[in-house]
């Protein structure tokens, strides 16, 4: 029984990671009042952006050192998703264009893009077969050395990729960073009142451009991390799934706060494969399972709606593009 | 006089082909209140901007100290310690007060609120101010929002201070206290420039006047050798009659009859208790109260907006001579039988106009149940708009602007016109002329005279007592939800009013 419980949170901890990055990035976003839906198209991005990297490296080095290994697929997933940010900045900050309408059109372009890079890159290079970086993978995977000498605590918690301990890390220090540095009170004043930002002195275009761009890179991450981690180097088309609409509600959930997100993210990917462990379900009690965290999300929603705290309240100016001299 | 702390020569301003500010002149010495005096859409506030780096001058220097300086965004503004509390306060909302003081500043060494929130202290103690550090500001009233604003500026150690209609949501408690602290100021050697309309604070608080007449420059006086009508005179271009026609009532008819009225708000809090008037055809009825004290609540009682607890409001109609309860009417029922409300709240887009349609089209929105055929008929509003654009002089490029790009003084005169266009029995009008310059705010009296003449109830809400005593022929006083008195407008005084607004034991009619 305890070995299920354990193997669970292992499991959930695993699912939970995509989520986190995905929702760290998009609070990062939503901070600078950028309302950016590409989320999903961004992590798709990171993932095949990786992959390209690292099939390129891998492919090209005979003897691949593992430093690189490693460093390359996660450079090229920064460049692919921080560009697809760059758009997305670009379209809502400059040219002041709808917000809601420019993150959809960027999802569909980013899993399009996944798609098929994943389906055609080896046919690029005349090979046949499915992608599948082995060597990355490995690389990838390689837990903490001693995670093995701490018993189950160690197998439960301790046995993941560098990934996963980055993730957390990234989370905590953006809360930091947001709640504790005058950089985090300008960037939260931005998305809160960006004329009054203005008014202080704040380049509000800076602050949108830049917030925007890390949390698409952080966001990225996530795909990186399914793809070089959770499927060892291999890529699926849609395999990545709805993930990135998850983060997005995870954002909700955790009422714009990294540290909240951090624990939303273990609870919606426990939600997400607790049908596995629950024996004996039909498929389509599995199905009505995994529409938990959806539920769960929008009960949020009417809960901060009733309490309306201002505190949890979205970034005042979430979704409003600005200028300065329209009255 | 001590030295020139500020400078503008041959200041120039356009918006596309509108000319805000031409060939603007002005200088503002060190340790004196400027006043900048001038009709709406006069080009003060646009003026006020360049300095402040929101906006940037086409044509023309700005001289700061003697020396010529570049002013392209706020940051340098702040740099030449320039510091401009504007008319909407830009503040977040669920930043504490200290917080919003130091957003944007670099200071040496980490982030630390809690030092800040000394530091805003210790300047609220020197001047005199009343504030919480730690408030968040949703929580603070329209004053408190302002001091935070005007300590904002101070912290980062502004000499020069732009205030632009500080006063226009003041109480005129708030607006002495205000005052005070300006005065201190003046002392500690600061130049304080501020933005009104209203004279008699010009006269009562500031060492000199500047006035600006459609965007250029008229001239300076000083406070102390001129006076109202020469100051109206350099603003309008012509001298007007500062003076209210106040009219005897004509056969006055009990038309609306307020018993025992009670409301709540939306957190059930009690906003209105016990409310019981009449109002009659006629004449004007005056509201005085302090800002808050239920006036909203009960005009929009009566209109039909406001959930009702208890009491009625029973209207006598005129044509049918029937009586009526308005309290089991909708809105809509309540409107054709002739009860207007043109309500003008601070968010003066926020009731009755659709800022992003034209004016044509908010002429539209009263009338177009009247309207036959599938399609909609824009030839009767269209005359309506223009004719409101004509008799109000309305500053607008044409009908056909969207309101939200005319100013606010505009857009309000726009709201008040339509709401008497459509010959109502009981008009009401809250704060008709907030924000409004003199010769408007005379062109909206002279209107609710002129419907008090033709037989409209018209129920007036006002903050300036002076008009409210001129104007009206009862005032009726809230205080706190409850009547404190209602007071003959003819021979009441300004202190006895003052009195019964703060008063809210009273609720007894000495009338």
């Amino acid at each position: 029984m305890l070995s299920t419980i354990c193997a669970f949170i292992n499991a959930a901890i695993v699912q939970s990671i995509p989520l986190l990055f995905g929702s760290i990035g998009e609070i990062f976003t939503e901070k600078s009042g950028n309302l950016n839906l590409g989320i999903p198209g961004i992590m798709y991005m990171g993932g095949i952006s990786g992959i390209i990297g690292g099939y390129l490296y891998e492919k090209s080095a005979d003897d691949p050192v593992p430093l690189l290994l490693v460093l390359i697929p996660l450079i090229s997933s920064l460049l692919g998703s921080t560009l697809l940010a760059l758009i997305y900045s670009f379209l809502t900050v400059t040219l002041r264009a709808n917000q809601n309408v420019t993150g959809l059109a960027l999802t569909t372009f980013g899993i399009g893009i996944g798609n098929f890079f994943g389906g055609s890159l080896l046919s690029l290079f005349g090979e046949t077969g499915s992608i599948s970086l082995i060597k990355t993978g490995i690389c990838y995977k390689t837990p903490l050395p001693f995670y093995g000498k701490l018993g189950l605590f160690g197998e439960t918690f301790l046995s993941f990729g560098f990934l996963v301990y980055l993730a957390i890390a990234i989370a905590l220090i953006s809360s930091f960073v947001l709640n504790r540095t005058r950089v985090g009170l300008n960037l939260r004043a931005v998305g809160e009142n960006p004329a009054t930002a203005d008014a202080a002195g704040i380049s509000v275009t800076k602050y949108k451009y830049l917030a925007t761009c890390i949390g698409g890179a952080i966001a990225g991450l996530g795909g990186l991390y399914f793809v070089m981690d959770y499927t060892s180097g291999a890529w699926t088309n849609n395999g990545f799934g709805d993930r990135g609409w998850l983060a997005v509600a995870i954002v909700i959930f955790a009422i714009w706060k990294p540290k909240s997100a951090i624990l939303s993210s273990f609870l919606f990917g426990g939600l997400y494969i607790i049908c596995v462990y629950i024996p004996g379900l039909s498929s389509s009690a599995k199905e009505i399972i995994k529409m938990l965290p959806y539920l769960v999300t929008i009960f949020v929603l009417i809960i901060i709606s009733i309490r309306q705290k201002k505190e949890n309240q979205p970034p005042a100016s979430l979704g409003l593009s600005y200028f300065r001299e329209d009255r | 006089m001590s030295e020139i702390a500020l400078e503008l020569r041959g200041i120039t301003k356009r918006f596309g082909s509108v000319t805000a500010n031409k060939n603007v002149n002005l200088c503002a010495y060190r340790g004196e209140i400027l006043s900048l005096l001038g009709e709406n859409g006069s080009g003060k506030t646009t003026l006020m901007n360049m300095i402040s780096g929101i906006y940037y001058p086409d044509e023309g220097k700005i001289l700061i100290n003697g020396e010529e300086v570049v002013i392209k965004s706020p940051r340098d503004a702040f740099d030449y310690k320039i510091g401009m509390i504007h008319q909407h306060f830009k503040l977040v909302d669920v930043f504490s007060a200290a917080e919003n003081i130091v957003l944007g500043l670099e200071e040496q060494g980490r982030y630390n609120i809690k030092n800040a929130t000394q530091r805003v202290s210790q300047i609220a103690e020197k001047y005199g101010f009343d504030i919480d550090p730690e408030k968040k500001i949703h929580e603070m009233s329209v004053s408190e929002k302002q001091t935070v604003e005007i300590i904002k500026v101070l912290y980062r150690g502004a000499d020069i201070l732009i205030l632009d209609e500080p006063t226009a949501v003041l109480t005129p408690q708030e607006t002495q206290k205000l005052f005070n602290v300006l005065r201190k100021m003046k002392e500690d050697g600061k130049t304080i420039i501020i933005i009104t309309h209203k004279l008699h604070e010009v006269l009562a608080l500031s060492d000199r006047v500047a006035v600006l007449r459609k965007g250029e420059y008229i001239g300076t006086v000083i406070t102390s050798q001129t006076n109202e009508s020469e100051l109206t005179e350099m603003m309008v271009g012509q001298k007007i009659d500062l003076n209210i026609k106040r009219s005897e009532p004509v056969n006055p008819q009990k038309r609306l009859e307020v018993k025992n009225l009670d409301c709540k708000n939306r957190d059930g809090v009690k906003v209105l208790d016990n409310i019981s008037f009449e109002a009659y055809s006629g004449e004007i009825l005056g509201i005085a109260g302090i800002a808050g004290s239920g006036q909203r609540e009960l005009l929009e009682a009566i209109a039909g907006l406001q959930h009702i607890e208890q009491g009625e409001i029973i209207y006598n109609d005129p044509k049918t001579e029937k009586s009526e309860n308005l309290k089991d009417k909708t809105p809509l029922q309540i409107r054709s039988l002739g009860v207007r409300l043109s309500f003008v709240p601070e968010d003066r887009l926020g009731m009755g106009l659709v800022g992003n349609m034209d004016i044509v089209e908010n002429m539209l929105l009263r009338s177009y149940r009247k309207g036959k055929s599938f399609f909609l008929q824009k030839k009767e509003p269209k005359t309506l708009a223009e004719k409101i654009i004509q008799q109000l002089e309305v500053a607008t490029p044409s009908a056909n602007t969207p309101v939200r790009r005319l100013s606010g003084g505009n857009v309000q005169k726009v709201l008040v016109g339509r709401e008497i266009s459509s010959s109502p029995t009981v008009l009401m009008a809250a704060y008709p002329v907030r924000g409004l310059d003199i010769n408007s705010s005379y062109t909206i009296y002279n209107l609710l005279n002129e419907q008090k003449e033709k037989g409209v109830a018209v129920i007036f809400v006002g903050e300036d007592l002076d008009v409210l005593i001129e104007l009206c022929d009862r005032i009726l006083v809230i205080g706190e939800g409850r009547i404190t008195g209602v007071v003959d407008g003819r021979t009441a005084k300004k202190e006895e009013i003052g009195y019964l607004m703060t008063n809210s034991n009273g609720g007894k009619d000495n009338e």
